[in-house]
């Protein structure tokens, strides 16, 4: 099934935020959904520095209906930031009419960039909830599945319990519904408010 | 002969470029590897230690890389296929163990995840700029072959591919990824093990009263014994007769040189892999491989949709270099156009097979990214006016 890819056309995301965030493997169960459990195509490349570990970290994720040629992402249609630098980075780089998706209780957003679309997640503090901040990047997962309509679910759910070691399978699957949840909740507020094109949200400073 | 199923692991994967070579190796039946870590290359053996206790092998972290690219040589001729791992300045050092590996004839797998350079230069960002180093890079005339993966299911693939290639020739095979290749993931397909045809080392039938070390069958390439199996065998870097002895005159240099050279002239002409599009009608052929073959088919995409006659050839095997294809171009074609990530290294064979009959524009990038596809499309154009 190729629904979300084909009709997308090529579509570039970006996740950035913290090293240790899992900001990789978001980008990871992404790609993998697509290109394992769509049948589509997804290229997924990382930026880091030397440094082994600490500092920013991003990864990018290309998804298309067709094989990808050029490996990285010039101007992303998502972006989804975790941590406020990733944000000040990379919000400027995000194409005209995109979509933002931000972890609102790590990132404050004084001047929203205009003319893209703007979803915020408290994904820690939805992580927490089920004990476990470290499955905030899944959190983030679900919350972008339920606002962008890309892919499959259920494709994503696959791709989550392929990527994380069994012990760890159930938690992870919390997190990706919580997040889904609270994503498909927020989408259906603002359709009730009428607004077909979600406004840009407060965000708690 | 397959692969042994204990290496392959059959199934649809989301790997990087690194994961899928070590996949390859393990396939291809590799049970012994060496190396010391440099970024990007580490990840191949980082995974290959954690995979061969379960697959049944051995890999051992040396102290350097010169100790790395010689042990692989001694699991070699102790009777495992057997390679390493490293990036531009591990690579360098191996210098020396490369040219051991061409004289004495030991078919092991050298992978090079090329960074830019020169020395440490830029560990986490992509260059293709060891080409000519990994076909000239140790001293005296000796012959090697290199594989140009550009994607993760082809770190795959062709790794198998060099294995393959390394017993059928005896030679030391470069892998020659690059950055951004090895920390790319996509999706992988690893087949059944019986559907992997693999290569196995081709051991003398003689008797050890009538065996002699370097004596060349009649497609050159001389047959292997390994320690252990009876046989009393010298190996040695020095010019050596077909016993394997030292034996420091100019017929057996000549001798043994001329054949460690032409044993792979047959991969020079019809055994060279390459992929070919559009080449029929073609007035200005894109010559590329690795990474930026990927971006040049897009550029020569964009030169078609202008109207312009582009064709692509996609250089696989880059050594022994593909001269007979490019000869035959060059009496039909306007022009070649090479974009490589480096300041004009591989540019340099189209120019001497081309000899003057058609234009060769080099476009070149010192590395740390790949080029944009408009600008290897605009040298298209202006191949083509």
């Amino acid at each position: 099934m190729q629904r979300g890819l084909t009709k997308l056309g090529l579509t570039e995301i970006r996740i950035a935020g913290f090293g240790g965030q899992g900001v990789i493997l978001a980008a990871t169960v992404i790609g993998k959904a697509a290109a394992i459990f769509e049948g589509g195509y997804a290229t997924m490349t990382q930026s880091f520095g030397p440094e082994a570990r600490g500092g920013s970290s991003a990864a990018q994720v290309i998804l298309s209906g067709e094989p990808i040629l050029y490996p990285y992402v010039t101007q992303p249609d998502i972006l989804v930031v975790m941590s406020q630098e990733a944000y000040t980075v990379f919000a400027p780089q995000l194409k005209p009419g995109g979509i933002l998706i931000v972890e609102q209780e790590l990132v404050r957003i004084d001047h929203p960039p205009q003319g893209v679309r703007f979803y915020g997640v408290p994904a820690t503090r939805l992580a927490e909830e089920l004990g476990r901040k470290v499955v905030l990047n899944i959190v983030m997962v679900g919350f972008f599945a339920a606002v962008t309509h890309m892919l499959d679910p259920d494709s994503l759910r696959q791709a989550v319990a392929d990527s994380v070691p069994p012990a760890m399978q159930k938690l992870n699957l919390q997190a990706f519904d919580k997040g889904f949840e609270y994503g498909a909740e927020l989408v259906q507020r603002l359709a009730e408010n009428g607004d077909a094109e979600p406004l840009l949200l407060e965000t708690e400073s | 002969m397959h692969a042994d199923p204990n290496g392959v692991l059959t199934g649809v994967h989301f790997l990087d470029g690194d994961h899928a070579c070590c996949e390859g190796t393990l396939a291809a039946g590799a049970r012994f590897a060496a190396g010391y870590p440099i970024t990007p290359s580490t990840e191949v053996v980082e995974r290959f230690a954690w995979r061969i206790p379960t697959v049944g092998g051995i890999f051992i972290q040396m102290e350097d890389e010169l100790a790395a690219s010689i042990a692989i040589q001694g699991a070699v001729w102790g009777g495992a296929k057997a390679f390493t791992v490293t990036s531009g300045p591990g690579f360098s050092l191996m210098m020396e163990h490369i040219g051991y590996a061409a004289i004495t004839e030991t078919p092991c797998v050298f992978v090079n995840v090329q960074r830019g350079g020169p020395s440490t230069g830029l560990p986490t960002l992509p260059a293709q700029a060891d080409m000519m180093q990994a076909k000239w890079g140790s001293h005296g005339d000796y012959s090697i072959i290199a594989l140009c993966p550009n994607s993760p299911q082809e770190c795959f693939d062709l790794t198998v591919t060099g294995f393959n290639l390394a017993e059928e020739f005896r030679v030391p095979v470069m892998m020659m990824l690059d950055e951004c290749v090895g920390h790319m993931t996509e999706k992988v397909v690893i087949p059944e093990a019986g559907q992997i045809a693999i290569t196995p080392r081709r051991f003398t039938y003689k008797s050890p009263a009538e065996f002699r070390l370097f004596e060349p069958r009649e497609d050159l390439v001389p047959d292997m014994v390994k320690a252990g199996d009876g046989y009393r065998f010298h190996v040695t870097g020095l010019t050596h007769d077909e016993r394997g002895y030292p034996s420091m005159n100019v017929e057996t240099q000549d001798r043994l040189v001329r054949r460690m050279r032409d044993k792979l002239k047959p991969f020079a002409n019809g055994r060279a892999v390459f992929e070919a599009e559009n080449l029929d009608d073609a007035e200005v052929v894109v010559v590329s491989y690795g990474i930026t073959s990927r971006v040049a088919q897009r550029a020569t995409q964009m030169a078609r949709a202008q109207g312009v006659r582009a064709g692509k050839f996609r250089i696989i095997s880059a050594w022994p270099f593909p001269e007979q294809h490019i000869r035959e171009l060059a009496g039909r074609v306007k022009a070649f156009v090479f974009p490589e990530l480096n300041l004009g290294q591989m540019v340099h064979e189209v120019e001497r097979c081309a000899a003057g009959r058609a234009k060769v524009i080099s476009v070149p990038h010192a590395g740390g990214s790949v080029h944009k596809p408009e600008v290897i499309l605009q040298a298209i154009l202006e191949a083509a006016r």
